[in-house]
């Protein structure tokens, strides 16, 4: 995963509140058992005037040609809300959204940001809803910096060490937790005899 | 010291605190089907690594399998096959158990995973699907993620957790008769609001929720994610271990015997304290149906379309731009009363709604009855099980002679994949989970209701009260 410091974009408003993952990647966008080819799809039912052949919605913001190239995302509240599917935020990066800022996120949601690169940062994203305000995100720092037309502005947001460490290191948690072996290993061992319940039924024997 | 039942299941499980309010949390089960879970498996492999423990890996096919009669692994959904056969190839190579098209065990995975007790209380288990919270009515620590945290659980049998904060929700009194779990469920989800337990576990808890069967608890449990919370847990109890005893994976003579006696401390201690504690009178809670685009935009079933200067007392605040833009999507202006609302299909099915009580509850409505001309209603069963157990009470006489499609068991139109889907600004009163738009169909109208709303609905050819019905 690639490493997430600094980001300096201006930023796309999409302030709904409850902008579900069946609205940023709509199930019938989800054609095959990948990853990629997500992002002609994000937020298919909104951007496209008719989905099928692909004609943009002029209205929706992210077809204006003042957003294009953005990286930063502004959401409501409950953002990623519904199904958990990741395809949500595979759809957003591949894209190029590398930040939402959202008055709140869906568990699940942001979970999945996390895992991919992405990250969401809870605050109230009026403040950063103005036409060309530049923006620059230090992850490291936990600020939101104003660039361009209006230096100097300066907002600090929080965000857990579990998920700092991982996006500004871009580490693969599994490796990481794969680490912790041992202490799964004695866990495991220490709970089948606790709880014999629990793994007597499972099927095939026990696999260690 | 006095600890949750949240408290108890995660201390148990706890492997190692990470920091920063995370945990290394071991898990016992994982679930999957082949919507995201094929994915994870496949990722897993291509990353070199393996399924470290395939023997508490569950897989079953729900989501894009279609339910019409005679299905295999042909789908109307055009790449539907792909993820079936991805999914079945990348389980069999890792050994986990299969629960295939065909297999008398396959199902909706959370129908099938408490139907064949993979679900037990006191366990950890997760799915790369948001309905996991249902199975927390075992009194289990069951919650939706992502696809590549299942494959963190895949392969290490943990996950990382941002431990949850806790809330109870207390529910006592009696519900009225022809009042359910449903309306319960959109009850609370119209009261706390779509975000409204956001990062929150909650503890449903009081002595109505002690006196629900174990699918309504169900129920109840699976809309824990439509407020965005991280899940929901119900004490087991009796009727817990009664439901489970027997079941294909529920533990055996003196096994059960140790289970009964662990099973027995997981509720939470008098002096345990909650972040947030709410109170319900189940007099308070009356049959509810969904007007808008989101959960919480839930109304009485004999209420009218809110008005945003005057929401009805003790509903969640919604913003002018998401009421508006609601209004327009299902096409009602505000004070338009639900009852009366003509309806294009009626759907019974989904996580949420489609256990045999749930069957016998819409049966019992149809029965005699006949559904109105130009409405389009289809039944589909929670699991192969739920379908054969209803079919040997006739119950599938009783859908078909109303009029009713009866289908094999899966998700089928709770949501669109591509494949079957209702028309277009069609309005469809559905027992499922999400009235998000175009969720069940392009510019599908979706109304959210119980089973027995939904069956009175299709003989009246619009909204109506099943307690009117079940009078006449």
């Amino acid at each position: 995963m690639e490493p997430l410091r600094t980001v300096t974009s201006i930023a796309v408003p999409l302030i709904r509140d409850n902008v579900d993952t069946d609205a940023i990647i709509p199930s019938r966008e989800m054609k095959s058992v990948s990853k990629t080819g997500l992002s002609v799809g994000l937020f298919a039912g909104w951007r496209y005037s008719d989905v099928d052949a692909r004609v943009p919605n002029p209205d929706f913001v992210l077809n204006r040609p003042e957003y294009a190239g953005a990286r930063i995302l502004l959401g409501g509240a409950n953002f990623g809300s519904g199904s958990s599917r990741e395809h949500a935020v595979w759809a957003l990066a591949e894209y190029g959204f590398r930040v939402v800022i959202a008055s709140g996120f869906s568990p699940i949601f942001r979970g999945n940001c996390i895992r991919n690169g992405v990250l969401p940062i809870v605050m109230d994203p009026a403040p950063f809803d103005k036409p060309g305000l530049m923006l620059e995100i230090d992850l490291p720092a936990q600020e939101i910096r104003a660039k361009g037309k209006e230096p100097g502005e300066v907002w600090r947001f929080d965000i857990d060490e579990e998920a700092k460490l991982m996006l500004t290191e871009g580490l693969d948690p599994i490796a990481l937790t794969l680490l912790d072996r041992p202490a799964i290993d004695a866990h495991e061992s220490t709970d089948r005899a606790a709880r014999p319940w629990a793994w007597s039924v499972l099927p095939q024997g026990n696999a260690a | 010291m006095a600890r949750t039942l949240f408290e108890k299941l995660w201390d148990a499980h706890l492997v190692r605190d990470l920091g920063g309010g995370t945990g290394l949390v071991a898990i016992d089960r994982v679930l999957l089907h082949e919507r995201t879970g094929g994915i994870a498996l496949k990722a897993l492999e291509e990353s070199g690594r393996a399924v470290r423990d395939p023997s508490r890996v569950f897989v079953t096919m729900d989501h894009v399998v279609d339910t019409l009669p005679g299905r295999g692994d042909r789908t109307i959904m055009p790449t539907g096959t792909d993820f079936i056969l991805a999914t079945r190839e990348a389980a069999q190579r890792a050994g986990a158990t299969l629960f295939d098209i065909g297999d008398p065990r396959q199902g909706i995975v959370h129908v099938i995973s408490p139907e064949n007790a993979v679900v037990l209380p006191g366990l950890t288990l997760v799915c790369p699907d948001s309905h996991t919270c249902t199975q927390g009515a075992f009194g289990a620590l069951a919650w939706g993620i992502g696809s590549s945290e299942a494959e963190h659980a895949l392969a290490t049998g943990t996950l990382r957790v941002n431990r949850p904060r806790q809330m109870r929700v207390t529910v006592s009194g009696d519900l009225a008769p022809g009042v359910t779990a449903k309306d319960l469920a959109l009850h609370v989800v119209a009261r706390l609001g779509s975000g409204g337990g956001r990062a929150h576990v909650i503890e449903y808890a009081g002595p109505t929720i002690a006196a629900l069967p174990m699918e309504a608890r169900m129920t109840l449990c699976n809309m824990a994610t439509e407020l965005a919370a991280f899940t929901a847990v119900i004490a087991p109890d009796a009727s817990t271990a009664a439901w489970l005893e027997g079941r294909t994976y529920a533990p055996k003579g003196d096994d059960w015997q140790a289970a009964l006696a662990a099973w027995a401390d997981l509720a939470t201690d008098t002096g345990a304290v909650f972040d947030r504690e709410v109170s319900i009178d189940a007099a308070d809670v009356v049959p509810m149906i969904s007007w808008g685009t989101a959960p919480q935009q839930s109304v009485p079933l004999a209420g009218r379309v809110p008005q945003l200067a005057a929401p009805p007392p003790g509903t969640a605040p919604t913003t002018p731009e998401a009421h508006a833009r609601a209004l327009a999507y299902m096409d009602l202006a505000e004070d338009t009363a639900l009852l009366g609302l003509p309806i294009d299909a009626a759907f019974i099915g989904s996580c949420t709604n489609a256990r045999l009580p749930d069957l016998r509850a819409a049966a019992g409505i149809l029965a005699g009855r006949k559904v109105a001309a130009g409405v389009r209603a289809i039944c589909v069963p929670g699991s192969t099980r739920v379908k054969a157990e209803a079919e040997a009470e006739g119950l599938d006489k009783v859908f078909l002679a109303a009029g009713f499609e009866w289908r094999e068991a899966g998700c089928s139109m709770c949501f669109f994949a591509g494949g079957e889907h209702f028309g277009e600004e069609e309005r469809v009163i559905s027992t499922t989970n999400r009235n998000f738009e175009s969720r069940q169909g392009p510019r599908t109208r979706t109304h959210l209701a119980s089973p027995a709303t939904v069956a009175a609905s299709a003989i009246a050819g619009r909204i109506a009260d099943p307690r009117e019905l079940e009078a006449q």
